[in-house]
């Protein structure tokens, strides 16, 4: 027989919750977001066979990492409203409580709120070698006893005690009646009154429904009643609040005292305060930051270089099978351009968020991440950004895709808001093809003082990103207006060895996020803008058809190739997208681009580097020959039909480039956004203040420039 | 009206002296101190929570290059904070070797 069971993990951040979730669940786990928040919840599923020949199949929840069940923000609801919500018909039969036994106090601060909510809980100590090396000894017999929990020692680093835990949970963990704390000492009559007066039985679910306003989703009939009650019997929420975390922890060092012997005094050379001096030291510390920050940039933007290489390899392979065995039509080009071209443009990106990953995983179970942060914050903070900004900043500069899925590292809600906002502003590597394309067109190929010019202008426009993200970053300070207070008040974990298996899990984990979730609408996405560029008005297409038709008949082989790509540029110049590309003229005119350069900036929302593709067809280059240098040739010959005089002058190239850094044309990043803000809101937002930006700055250049 | 401020004054002077009661951002790296409370704020519960009662001893660990934040150790672990939220914090500070206590 197969019994089926919901159990949740609950633990302090750093407790070792997610070593114990991937030991339990192996790669059986999907992460999606709480509904109605971009927080991410991971569930998975394990077996465990009973003796008697059932077995029990069993759905894990890891909760976020969290000190207190007290929700001070949507986020913090989060826990509670898992374990305990009335209208969540199928509550977990459990909890699991994972505490770093090294430092019990407020892993119990948890643990027995969680007990006084009446939630079945076990009390799961992990990480019993730090205890042992500390030289802490704990009675967990004592503490079950105290308690009324099952306590299990473990090490879930080493697999030690999990047996134990899969056994507690073939049988039901029972239900302690008595709360930990007496919460009528701490709040004195008024919990009768409420319990006569609203019905709420159990006093400290009644204390917390009064003192609480997030506490449990309630109706708005329920709510006026509370509200009617709270008028009539006017307390201090606030100092309700203190009064009961401070008879909590006394509870507990009383507790402690009795179950918890330590040594008397602790050395305070340890290893964490040694490693400390070194690396957050004012120059040492910046020194090895930066330099972990460039690893990190070298490794998205060059080591991934070769895995993206061969993915691309491959897709062009298949893509060639696919057009040598189907016969040509519609069918074969929607998927050889349509499809295999959107996949192709969802799997590049799998080598970078991969590793990037690894660096952040590695950062986080060092405990390093949290001193980049401590390091980083005064600077950040001016920005309104966080210490945790810069990674996503940085990595920005090689691919904004990853880097705005590294955000969620970001814990508080605006700051992530505005890291996500403004990190498409860095060039990204995707520019790189644009901005070469036009340089090598617009700016002489010569040195001033030693310094190549054409180099300087690439690194001015790095610049410009950077100085453009923080300046709308700090300008985003004002116009967002923030739901929850920024606070710094985060522990600053000791330094472990990290766990292989999760910075993998890890790994796959954020690509998974990314081909399942991202993935859908870069398809979609990618479909739509090849419908664009391949249809158009059907009179105008067949006329082109038959025209190259007949002149195809007297050509020769070389002859009829170029007319292929004649055709090919004039189709696109008759497709929708060329309808539109014609039609944004004016709209496009004050920065100086023609029609032209119109259809490739429809196109190239694909990809910012698809803009160099879309020009070699419009300037019929064919397929073949991409190289840069046969495009630049075509438009440096390129004229303007009303001057006369060369259609690709230094203002509109530099305009051009200007709109390329600032404008939000990627797809995926796009999808990103949606994915990671939980709607189309803010990737709208960022579409229109992208490209109004990079509207106004170019229209302003190609204006005083020209 | 100035009688009463100069015996207010007075008074806070005396107490100010007699139990060196100071806030959390003016502790200097390295020294130690025992919470006395925490001033009502938003992050009042939060700090509590995290183990920042009154009672306990805490020991400055780090400061940020730029002054801002800074790490504190408090009940077996390390916490950071900035200056901003360490000024809710009032402390005594504990006397070490190097610093005898002043009388």
């Amino acid at each position: 027989m197969i019994i089926e069971k919901k159990i949740a993990l609950i633990g302090n951040p750093n407790s070792g919750k997610s070593t114990l979730f991937n030991l339990l669940t192996g790669l059986n786990q999907k992460t999606a977001n709480f509904p109605g928040v971009t927080v991410e919840k991971k569930t998975g599923v394990f077996q465990i066979h009973a003796q008697n020949g059932d077995s029990l199949q069993i759905e894990v929840t890891d909760l976020p990492g969290t000190y207190s069940i007290y929700p001070q923000s949507p986020d913090e609801e989060i826990p509670l409203s898992v374990l305990f919500d009335k209208n969540n018909s199928q509550p977990p039969a459990c909890t699991i409580l994972v505490a770093d036994a090294s430092n019990l106090k407020r892993s119990l601060f948890l643990c027995t709120q969680i007990i006084d909510l009446k939630i079945p809980v076990i009390l799961a100590l992990n990480m019993m070698d730090l205890v042992k090396a500390k030289g802490i000894s704990i009675n967990a017999e004592k503490l079950q006893e105290e308690l009324g929990i099952p306590v299990i020692s473990m090490n879930a680093l080493k697999n030690q005690g999990v047996d134990k835990l899969k056994e507690l949970l073939l049988s039901d963990v029972l239900l302690k009646k008595q709360g930990f704390i007496d919460i009528q000492e701490v709040a004195g009559p008024l919990l009768q009154k409420a319990s006569v007066e609203l019905g709420l039985e159990d006093p400290y679910i009644a204390f917390q429904t009064l003192v609480n306003p997030r506490f449990a989703k309630l109706s708005g009939v329920e709510q006026s009643r509370i509200q009617l009650f709270m008028e009539r019997n006017p307390i201090k929420t606030d100092s309700l609040q203190a009064k009961e975390t401070l008879r909590r922890y006394e509870l507990i060092s009383q507790l402690l005292t009795l179950c918890v012997r330590k040594p008397l005094e602790e050395s305070r050379k340890n290893f964490t305060n040694k490693l400390d001096k070194l690396l957050i030291h004012k120059i040492w510390g910046y020194v090895f930051f930066f330099g972990i920050l460039f690893m990190i940039f070298q490794a998205i933007f060059s080591w991934s270089a070769y895995p993206m290489a061969f993915f691309q390899e491959i897709f062009g392979r298949v893509g060639e099978m696919i057009n040598e065995s189907m016969p040509e039509g519609v069918l074969r080009d929607l998927i050889v351009n349509g499809i295999m071209a959107g996949l192709g443009g969802i799997v590049i990106f799998i080598p970078q968020i991969a590793l990037l990953f690894m660096f952040i995983t590695l950062m986080e179970d060092t405990g390093y991440m949290s001193r980049g942060s401590f390091l980083m914050d005064k600077l950040m903070r001016r920005f309104g950004l966080n210490g945790k900004s810069v990674i996503p900043l940085m990595s920005g500069a090689a691919c904004a895709v990853p880097a705005i899925m590294s955000a969620r590292t970001i814990q508080n809600k605006k700051e992530r808001l505005i890291t996500i906002l403004v990190t498409p502003l860095i060039s990204c590597s995707a520019r790189i093809p644009v901005y070469t394309l036009i340089i090598s067109l617009v700016i002489p190929s010569k040195s001033i003082y030693g310094i190549n010019l054409q180099g300087l202008v690439l690194m001015l426009l790095y610049l410009l990103g950077f100085i453009a993200a923080l300046g709308s970053a700090w300008l985003m300070n004002f116009l967002i207006k923030a739901k929850e207070k920024s606070y710094f008040v985060m522990e600053m974990p000791i330094y472990r060895i990290p766990q292989m298996r999760n910075v993998i899990f890890a790994m796959v984990d954020k690509v998974k996020i990314f081909l399942f979730d991202a993935g859908k609408i870069i398809i979609s996405i990618s479909i739509i803008l090849w419908v664009l560029s391949t249809y158009g008005p059907e009179k105008k297409f067949t006329e082109i058809t038959q025209k190259f038709q007949t002149e195809s008949m007297h050509a020769n082989k070389k002859e009829s190739q170029e007319l292929k790509k004649r055709m090919r540029a004039e189709k696109l110049e008759a497709s929708y997208a060329g309808i539109i590309g014609k039609s944004i003229e004016p709209l496009i005119r004050p920065m100086g681009f023609d029609w032209k350069i119109g259809i490739a900036l429809v196109t190239s929302f694909a990809a910012r580097e698809v803009f160099v593709g879309t020009m070699s067809t419009i300037y019929s280059i064919g397929q073949e020959d991409t190289s840069i240098s046969g495009i630049r040739d075509k438009m440096l010959n390129e004229k303007n039909p009303k001057t006369g005089l060369p259609l690709f002058t230094l203002a509109m190239g530099i305009s051009l480039m200007l709109f390329y850094a600032f404008a939000m044309q990627c797809m995926s990043t796009v999808a990103v956004v949606y994915r990671e803000t939980g709607g189309w809101k803010w990737p709208l937002i960022q579409i229109l203040y992208m490209s109004g930006l990079a509207y106004a700055i170019s229209t302003l250049t190609f204006q005083l420039l020209k | 009206m100035s009688l009463f401020i100069t015996i207010l004054n007075k008074k806070f002077e005396f107490q100010s002296h007699h139990i060196h009661s100071m806030n959390l951002s003016e502790l200097k790296k390295g020294e130690k101190a025992i919470i006395l409370s925490i001033d009502e704020s938003p992050i009042r519960i939060k700090l509590f929570e995290m183990g920042c009662i009154p009672g306990e001893h805490i020991t400055l660990e780090n400061i940020a290059p730029f002054g801002d934040p800074i790490a504190i150790s408090v009940s077996d672990y390390k916490l950071s904070l900035r200056l901003n939220e360490a000024f809710y914090i009032q402390i005594q500070k504990v006397s070490t070797e190097q610093e005898p206590q002043a009388a």
